[in-house]
């Protein structure tokens, strides 16, 4: 069974350890701009909502890059990239209809959430379990794709 | 590592940003953050300087775990001559702004001299820009970070910034980042004001490292685990945040109210962390909205509430209505039971004016306790208010006078001088409550003795935060001592006092240690920073910091004589509760404490301590 | 059933690959005249500053990989299409048959009406066999003339700067990428290639370009009102049009490009197209037709066509503008109706000093084009809440104050429930 990053904003404290530990995993360093995951605020709301890469089925960004650089993890599910195919065209970045792939001005690649191979290092981190890797049935995931659909173009005609 | 080893320094006067080296070397001596940027203070300037002329220094710090996976790790430390004491102040502040400096590559900034029109410094990473500050001179702290954000266009910019108090000479202004977190006492935003520096604007991408990663992610983890699995950070913080204290402070009798004349308040229960959990009556919503941490913070104490859209303080006030910072114990003890006030929506709408416009609501609260029973007393009259009545227990005195002081009006400018200087204005010097000039918080000295001790040699001024025993004499932690008795406070309070001084130096959070001590400290310091890290050395570090800091307020003028408290918790005992007919036993206690620290019955550290903290 | 695909390019071997899928069993042709692998003419620029060899540019990096699915592939030029008897003609002579057609042709670079533009050292800047010719004249210190700052053009300055020769840019228009960007922003980007070192002519067109035998250089151009420019190489990017002249006589509509319906097929059933090709319908335009020559347009629209001559009824909404640019490290990014719609509203922010752009365009309470400079994060989320027509409500008086806090907005608009 795949499993899938289920987030629940009401849990979340907004303390960023899901960043320092993404970032951690993928820069060896402690740097938030860096994280795949982003943590958003809403000050007037009193809300955060973590937010990261939602894996969908046809990526919009693997089918725009132009090189093949981005593929599927078959374990996980996960979209990656490869760093040595991709040239930083950043086509999948105005793609990807949810800004979750976005271009890593230091590597000149992009980069996106590979779910760690597995073990996603933001999950681990959460004190409060507003990010958690769970089967992906159930999960209420498919919510969260309701409206990356709403984008496809297999429906959006309809919508 | 873990040090960025790079200061900013900015000369306001000829508008320069300069990069320099950090001194390592100080670094290793005194850690980060307060120890560190006390340091550079000592040795930039002169005690006796005035604090709001050119030649005062501000100095913003952050520690070497700041920024770092450690949990609570969003401190910085706004260090300087306090405009509020004329001593040493170091004021500490969570968010985001923090971190985020360090992410950008700076250890700390130096402002130096004046600039001769506004300004706010602008960073992005290494690019360092002094900005005239035309647009938002004149704004709230909130409208400051709207308009910074939308001009930066950058939603991750974090903004620190004075309001209006800051710039009005408020004497109690506070800096205010992330729009609610403050480092917020002694004056730190009155001194920024008088530099005519605004706001810093801050990005940083560069990230921060740490010496051996692999062992610092498995301390941290451990770490963090004892957080979650101790009551106080696990679980009453995160609900009730500091604000768990109303009831129980109140029940030990040591809950100052109505300017310190009574030590219990009839109202407690109506402005409790439990109070903001409740449905209100109006429209059955809750006060509190959510918790909140700060960055890196696993126990998440902050409080965000929203007011009553009905509440006659921001009725057809929609800028109020949105959710932003909420009570935190401190403040409603200030603006409510010491001023006798229990309506915990003009509490919080107090709250909010003090976060918009840059003032510390713990010395407002007790200034204005002071001047309502100047009022009572028939000192102050109607004509020094323009009319507002300020009779204890008056919502609307509060909130009156929270925007006055706010915008720098009416009688708000003669509350904006703090208790001290009004009380010596009107004549009664007695009923300020304060040390050193600050205003006491929350604990009743006469039913919690050993916050006399606390208060009294403070080096800041009267303050919670330098040795909070409250924790051992209340809580139990980390063993259980007696609130009423004064046998042993001294070396209770010589121990807090040195490991807070080490623990604000770090870049960590003082309420990690309700559950954690110095041993849980010094794995995660040695982890992440260069060279070896000992409980010892930890522990010493804290005491040279609090020698340090001593050495800069004598030489600033400041004698025993100062180590006092406000004649009221000397000899006029608390009149109910368990502390009945109890004073502070300060004279009991003090010449033991300096005994224990090595200093003369005048005070003053021997040249043998000196010597053995290597500060001779 | 048997599926021709025409042309190997992006919307080509998408559709091909997508046919196998839909239809195990079919029969699959794909057709293309070029001699290399299947490539992406979109990383031709990072070739060009050796950033990748050729084979960095290939469409799909195992070379087995559409024999494996078997798809057969054919290297010939289509010269003709007779609709009638669903049969194409191949240049080298031969014919083959068709059950389900797909134009994927792509563009041809526009050959300004310009004298003198056929002589070695004048190249486009289309195919790899440009760009190595490209390579050949780029050495460091040479003198490269770019004619026609849009799109391309832009994209390849990086590319050329990185060569280290010295570069002139003359672009008819008043300003850079004037069909991506509007006055502030692409006078931005002026300033910026400035600001690298790069001579930007702006409303300046070439009248004329000689063989210069006897200066150092060897080829003269002579501009309005510039002058004349000496240079080694020309790379003459002045915009591309749909391929489809060996389409003139199949009776298939074409417009600018192969008129497509929201099936992505043209007037003749069972013949559709894709890609740069295609003229489909302009999404958010109430049904006008657009040729929209990027490269999502022609990977979406390579996998709707073959879903659809698969049997597999998929409607396509639409295909909108949208552009990432990377000129000489300034990026930019444009989506959709970015110069508004009237009665609409608009909010921009404008930070010359630090090259930061973003202005936003709404119809009603949606938004339906974009422009950002300066940025890179999150941008994508513009294209999610443009084609979603997501109804932003309060959210948009937000962005009207700050327009930058485009996920909050789409975050708040999706994904919180109100408390
Ligand atoms: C230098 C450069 C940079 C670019 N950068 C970007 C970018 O950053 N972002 C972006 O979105 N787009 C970019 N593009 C455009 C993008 O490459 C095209 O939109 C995309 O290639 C279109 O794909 P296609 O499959 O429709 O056509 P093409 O890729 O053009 O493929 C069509 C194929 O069909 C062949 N063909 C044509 N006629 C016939 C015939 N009669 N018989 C047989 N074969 C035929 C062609 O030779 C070609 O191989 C760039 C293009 C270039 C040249
Ligand atoms: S980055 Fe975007 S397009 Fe790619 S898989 Fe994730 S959500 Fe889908
Ligand atoms: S770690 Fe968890 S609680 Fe903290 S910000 Fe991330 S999602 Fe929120």
């Amino acid at each position: 069974m795949q499993r899938s990053l289920y987030i629940s904003p009401d849990k979340c404290t907004g303390c960023l350890q899901c960043e320092m530990a993404c970032s951690f995993e993928h820069e060896g360093n402690f740097n938030p701009a860096k994280s795949r995951i982003k943590v958003f605020t809403f000050h007037t709301e009193g809300r955060f909502v973590p937010y990261t890469c939602t894996q969908c089925d046809e990526a919009w960004c693997k089918s725009a890059c132009p090189t093949e650089a981005i593929t599927l993890d078959a374990a996980t599910g996960a979209k990656m990239v490869n760093d040595g195919l991709c040239v930083g065209c950043k086509v999948c970045t105005i793609a990807c209809p949810f800004g979750t792939i976005n271009y890593n001005t230091t590597t000149g690649k992009v980069m996106k959430c590979d779910l760690c191979g597995g073990d996603p290092a933001c999950a681990k981190a959460c004190p409060t379990q507003a990010i958690t890797y769970i089967d992906a049935e159930g999960t209420g995931y498919d919510k969260m794709r309701t409206w990356a659909s709403r984008t496809d173009t297999q429906t959006a005609a309809q919508a | 590592m873990s040090w960025q080893k790079k200061i900013l320094r900015v000369n306001l006067t000829e508008g320069s940003c300069t990069a320099e080296p950090l001194n390592m070397q100080w670094a290793a001596d005194y850690l980060g953050q307060r120890g560190l940027g006390s340091k550079y203070l000592v040795e930039e300037v002169d005690p006796k300087v005035d604090p709001l002329s050119p030649d005062n220094k501000l100095i913003f710090a952050t520690g070497p775990l700041t920024g770092t996976a450690s949990s609570t790790s969003a401190r910085y430390s706004v260090i300087t001559k306090g405009a509020l004491t004329g001593a040493i102040a170091c004021s500490n502040s969570g968010g985001y702004f923090g971190a985020e400096l360090k992410f950008a590559g700076w250890d700390m900034i130096i402002f130096e001299g004046k600039a001769p029109k506004p300004v706010y410094l602008y960073i992005n990473d290494d690019h360092a820009e002094l900005i005239p500050a035309d647009e938002i001179w004149g704004k709230s702290v909130w409208d400051t970070d709207k308009i910074l954000h939308a001009k930066h266009q950058d939603p991750q910019l974090k903004i620190s910034a004075i309001g209006k108090a800051g710039e009005e000479g408020v004497m109690y202004a506070c800096i205010v980042n992330d729009l609610h977190r403050a480092a917020g006492r002694s004056g730190v935003g009155t001194v920024m004001g008088s530099k005519n520096l605004k706001a810093v604007a801050v990005r940083g991408t560069k990230g921060v490292s740490v010496k051996d990663p692999m062992r610092f992610m498995q301390t941290v983890m451990e770490k963090k685990k004892i957080l979650a699995e101790n009551p106080v950070t696990g679980q009453g913080l995160p609900t009730y945040g500091t604000q768990v204290l109303m009831n129980v402070i109140n029940e030990v009798g040591a809950l100052p109210t109505k300017n310190a004349s009574v030590v219990q308040f009839d109202g407690a229960s109506k402005i409790s962390g439990e109070a903001m959990h409740e449905p209100r009556a109006s429209d059955g919503k809750a006060n509190l909205v959510t918790n909140q941490a700060c960055f890196g913070c696993t126990i998440a104490c902050g409080r965000v509430a929203r007011i009553d859209k009905e509440h006659y303080t921001v009725k057809n006030r929609p800028e109020y209505w949105g959710a932003s910072g909420g009570l935190e114990y401190e403040n409603a003890w200030s603006l409510g039971a010491d001023c006798g006030v229990d309506d915990l929506e003009a509490l919080t709408f107090a709250n909010f004016i003090c976060n918009e416009q840059g003032y510390d609501p713990i010395t407002f609260g007790a200034t204005l306790a002071a001047a309502m029973e100047l009022y009572e007393m028939g000192v102050i009259t109607d004509e020094d208010t323009g009319g507002v009545k300020l009779n204890f227990g008056s919502a609307e005195a509060l909130t009156t006078m929270a925007e006055q002081v706010g915008k720098g009006e009416g009688f708000g400018m003669i509350l904006g001088l703090g208790s001290k200087r009004l009380c010596e204005k009107y004549g009664h010097p007695e009923l300020s409550m304060s040390v050193k000039g600050q205003e006491f918080p929350a604990y009743d000295p006469r039913g919690i003795q050993g916050m006399g001790l606390t208060y009294a040699t403070s080096n800041r001024g009267a303050c919670h935060l330098r040795s909070y025993t409250v924790a051992s004499e209340i809580l139990g932690i980390p063993e259980k001592t007696d609130p009423l008795v004064t046998e042993g406070k001294a070396g209770l309070v010589k121990a807090f006092q040195d490991a807070t001084a080490a623990v604000d130096s770090s870049g960590l959070c003082v309420f990690t240690t309700f559950a954690w001590t110095l041993e849980d400290f010094y794995p995660q310091i040695d982890a992440a920073c260069e060279g070896e890290w000992t409980l010892e050395r930890l522990a010493q570090t804290g005491e040279r910091i609090w020698n340090m800091e001593r050495q800069f307020n004598m030489a600033a003028g400041f004698t025993a004589k100062d180590d006092t408290l406000p004649k009221r918790l000397l000899t006029e005992p608390a009149s109910s509760g368990p502390a009945a007919g109890k004073v502070n036993g300060l004279d009991k206690m003090l010449p033991e404490y300096y005994e224990l620290r090595g200093w003369s019955k005048e005070g003053v550290p021997t040249p043998d301590t000196l010597r053995s903290l290597g500060l001779s | 059933m048997q599926y021709v695909v025409i042309g190997a390019g992006p919307a080509g071997v998408t559709a091909a690959e997508t046919i196998r899928k839909q239809d195990p069993s079919g029969e699959v042709i794909l057709i293309g005249d070029e001699p290399e692998p299947a490539y992406s003419r979109m990383a031709i620029p990072y070739y060009l500053a050796d950033k990748i060899p050729e084979q960095g540019t290939y469409l799909r990096h195992d070379p087995k990989h559409l024999d494996s699915l078997g798809v057969r592939q054919l290297k010939q030029r289509v010269t003709r299409v007779d609709s009638a008897a669903r049969q194409l003609q191949l240049a080298g002579g031969g014919a083959l048959g068709f059950d389900r057609l797909l134009l994927a042709t792509g563009s041809d670079p526009v050959k300004p009406p310009i004298d003198g533009l056929d002589q070695p050292g004048v190249h486009h800047c289309w195919t790899l066999e440009d760009a190595r010719n490209i390579v050949k004249y780029a050495q460091p210190g040479s003198h490269v003339v770019l004619m026609g700052a849009g799109f391309i053009g832009c994209i390849i300055m990086e590319a050329l700067a990185e060569r280290g020769v010295d570069l002139t840019v003359v672009e008819m228009g008043d300003r850079m990428v004037p069909r991506m960007m509007d006055q502030e922003s692409g006078n931005l980007i002026k300033q910026w290639c400035i600001d690298k070192g790069v001579t930007v002519h702006t409303s300046t067109r070439v009248t004329g370009v000689k063989a210069n035998a006897s200066g150092a250089a060897r080829i003269t151009l002579s501009c309005d009102p510039v002058g004349t420019l000496e240079a080694d190489l020309v790379v003459v990017a002045a915009g591309v049009k749909p391929a489809v002249d060996y389409l003139r006589d199949s009776g298939i509509e074409l417009a600018q490009g192969v008129v497509v319906n929201e099936y992505m097929e043209s007037s003749v059933p069972g013949i559709y197209a894709a890609g740069d090709t295609c003229e489909g319908i302009d999404w958010g335009s109430d049904g006008q037709h657009a040729v929209h020559a990027i490269q999502p347009v022609a990977a979406e629209t390579g996998r709707i066509a073959a879903l659809n001559m698969c049997g597999e009824v998929t409607p396509y909404p639409g295909s909108m503008a949208m552009n990432v640019l990377d000129t000489l490290g300034l990026v930019s990014v444009s989506y959709g109706q970015w110069m508004g719609v009237p009665g609409g509203d608009e909010v921009h922010r404008l930070d010359s000093d630090e090259y930061r752009y973003i202005k936003l365009q709404f119809n009603g309470d949606r938004l339906i084009g974009a422009i950002t400079l300066g940025r890179t994060e999150h941008v994508g989320v513009l294209r999610g809440l443009i084609q979603s027509r997501t109804r932003l409500g309060k959210w948009k008086q937000h962005l009207m104050e700050d327009p930058t806090r485009i996920m909050e907005a789409y975050l708040g608009a999706t994904q919180l429930t109100q408390g």
